[in-house]
């Protein structure tokens, strides 16, 4: 599903180039769940951006289900986005003024999906999330954990293929931290394929697949 | 959620409130500038023709002048006169004619009751009605042709006359003593402006049919003629012909400018046409800079509120949203903006020319008048200017690389 070989990326700031990743190769099958490891700065989130379709490696070759994102423009990319991926960010990232609900509907709306279909995607997801009762609240009216909720239901409502989180649970008390852990351990066994970005030492207990990145390589 | 977006457009403007108010401001004032300032040049130009054509529109007065050029064996410096057929004449010598009459004028003492005084006694044909704007008052009329056919005695007053001679008094209907013969009085003009004239206002003059004055006074020479031509655009040919009969009949050349002057209104319509046009777009001009200055008003706040959204844009691009529907997004918050700024300010407008209209300046500046043409330029201008205002902001929001932007 997600074949990476000898990704690079350099970071050009004008007067030294930061070399973020040098030379990457990650393969990911459809099912698995991957859990980044690595001290910061070492290229986590660079190798994240990328297998996202946020950033373009500088070079290397990054196929994501047989397409090569290489020849992709802003508009293609956007759409593998929306469809193929799921973001979930450390700090949650709601647009504070929707609701949980219209935040959910967001990449739906962007995707062109019709608003009987909408709605009945958006209640599913929020319903499996277990925020059913919470549609109509703000951010600031939902606690961390909710948010995150909210966050992960936005990232699947469009069924996409890869989930890909960003430290989900760095803000999280370890309470909420755990319930997060468990939802996505559950979304893995349903079949999702999951790639995490974490210092959540209860990583652990769920899964032995680990990437551990170190100055921009995995060791 | 365009609605949705919008609203937050609102709430988010409403955190700056003074910078808000001002940008507002400034495009409100622009809409009021340039709506008021085309209204008032156009309400000039409505009330500054319609003064002029008080006295009548596209007409040639023609007046009997003296030669300057030597011809036929007649030495320069002749003096020319109209005699009495010579309306006819020219009626039936030049078809571009339409309306034709001759005018006969004299100061003559006018009596009503014991009211006593002079006044310019002017004898014309019922063609003068139509050409010179002479239009009774409800329930009079003007001199038709069967005064002049019975060589009837009644007389068309000005409406200053009747207030002169008659008072409070309605004085359709009523005698008038003219040298001490009594005439009828069977219409008074209403009242109209009239900023051009020969001969008086025909509101202090008294009108009766050339037969009945020709049966009192007998008068050798016509004072002037007034004619007006079938087609508008066709005047000149119609004043060359007129000179060419006339110069046929009194043996001076075609060439001589002097025998014959003639006032034509259409060369004034003409200037005050040009004249007006540059005003208007002077005021134009002046009303743009205003919005235009409005206009950076708004791509500024615009600025200012996608670097505040910068994350929420990285995080609408990282779930999918295409750079077009972000610019959409942006353009058309700066349309909203823009549409509540001249939307308030078109009201206010509409207020201010209600408020122009109720003060006494009308004689002035005339009526003002908001017509579509001047609202459909108004927006078309407004709309250009947002659509410039609103370009930069939205390209660069829709521009952000999502990465960085999701971090910031």
């Amino acid at each position: 599903m997600i074949k990476m070989e000898n990704i690079r990326k350099v970071y050009d700031t004008g007067k030294i180039e930061v070399e973020a990743l040098r030379g990457v190769d990650l393969h990911v099958k459809k099912g698995d769940l991957i859990t980044v490891i690595g001290p910061s700065g070492s290229g986590k989130t660079t190798l994240m951006n990328i297998m996202g379709c946020l950033d373009k490696p500088t070079s290397g070759e990054y196929k994501l289900n047989e397409q090569n994102i290489k020849n992709m423009n802003d508009n293609e990319l956007s759409e593998l986005r929306n469809k193929e991926i799921g973001f979930v960010f450390q700090n949650f990232n709601l647009l504070p003024y929707a609701s949980a609900y219209e935040n959910v509907e967001m990449p739906l709306l962007f995707a062109g999906i019709g608003g009987k279909k909408r709605k009945e995607k958006v209640e599913y997801i929020l319903d499996k999330v277990a925020l059913g009762d919470r549609m109509d609240h703000k951010p600031n009216e939902l606690s961390g954990g909710q948010k995150q909720r909210v966050a992960i239901a936005r990232a699947l409502v469009n069924d996409p293929n890869i989930i890909l989180a960003d430290e989900p649970t760095g803000n999280l008390d370890s309470k909420s931290g755990r319930e997060i852990m468990e939802l996505f351990v559950d979304l893995w066994k349903e079949g999702n394929t999951i790639i995490m970005i974490t210092h959540d030492p209860r990583a652990k207990d769920y899964t032995d697949n680990f990437v551990n990145i170190t100055d921009g390589c995995i060791v | 959620m365009f609605i949705k977006n919008i609203a937050q457009v609102f709430r988010e403007l409403s955190k700056q409130k003074l910078r808000t108010l001002l940008t507002l401001f400034g495009i409100f004032w622009g809409t009021t500038a340039v709506i008021l300032l085309l209204t008032f040049g156009a309400a000039v130009k409505a009330n500054s023709s319609k003064t002029m054509h008080g006295m009548g529109e596209s007409i040639c007065v023609i007046w009997a002048g003296r030669t300057s050029i030597s011809y036929g064996g007649f030495p320069k410096g002749r003096n020319l006169s109209f005699y009495k057929d010579d309306a006819q004449y020219l009626k039936e010598q030049v078809q571009l004619i339409d309306d034709i009459s001759p005018q006969y004028s004299r100061q003559v003492p006018v009596k009503v009751k014991n009211k006593k005084q002079n006044f310019n006694i002017n004898a014309v044909w019922p063609e003068f009605k139509e050409m010179r704007n002479m239009v009774p008052r409800g329930g009079s009329r003007f001199i038709n042709p069967i005064d002049m056919e019975k060589r009837r005695r009644v007389v068309f007053i000005g409406n200053e006359v009747e207030k002169t001679m008659f008072g409070d008094e309605d004085a359709v209907g009523k005698l008038m003593y003219i040298n001490g013969t009594p005439f009828t009085v069977v219409g008074v003009i209403i009242e109209k402006e009239q900023d051009g004239s020969y001969n008086g206002r025909d509101k202090d003059a008294i009108f009766m049919p050339t037969s009945t004055y020709l049966s009192i006074y007998g008068d050798r020479f016509v004072d002037n003629l007034v004619a007006r031509a079938k087609d508008v655009n066709k005047t000149e040919q119609m004043k060359r012909a007129i000179v060419a009969a006339m110069a046929k009949k009194y043996r001076f050349s075609e060439e001589d400018t002097q025998a014959l002057p003639i006032w034509d209104t259409t060369e004034a319509d003409q200037f005050l046409n040009v004249f007006f046009n540059g005003f208007t777009t002077f005021l134009g001009i002046v009303g743009v800079m205003t919005l235009i200055v409005g206009g950076i008003g708004i791509a500024n706040i615009m600025y200012v509120i996608v670097e505040e959204r910068t994350s929420e844009i990285g995080v609408k691009r990282a779930i999918g949203a295409k750079k077009r529907v972000i610019l959409m997004q942006y353009l058309i918050e700066t349309f909203a903006i823009a549409a509540a700024g001249s939307v308030s300010g078109f009201l206010f407008s509409v207020v201010l020319i209600w408020g122009i209209n109720q003060a006494p300046i009308e004689e002035f500046v005339g009526v003002l008048i908001l017509n579509p043409a001047i609202a459909v330029t108004t927006i078309i201008i407004i709309s250009i200017i947002t659509l410039v205002a609103g370009w930069g902001p939205a390209k660069r929001a829709s521009t952000l690389d999502p990465v960085v932007a999701i971090n910031s």
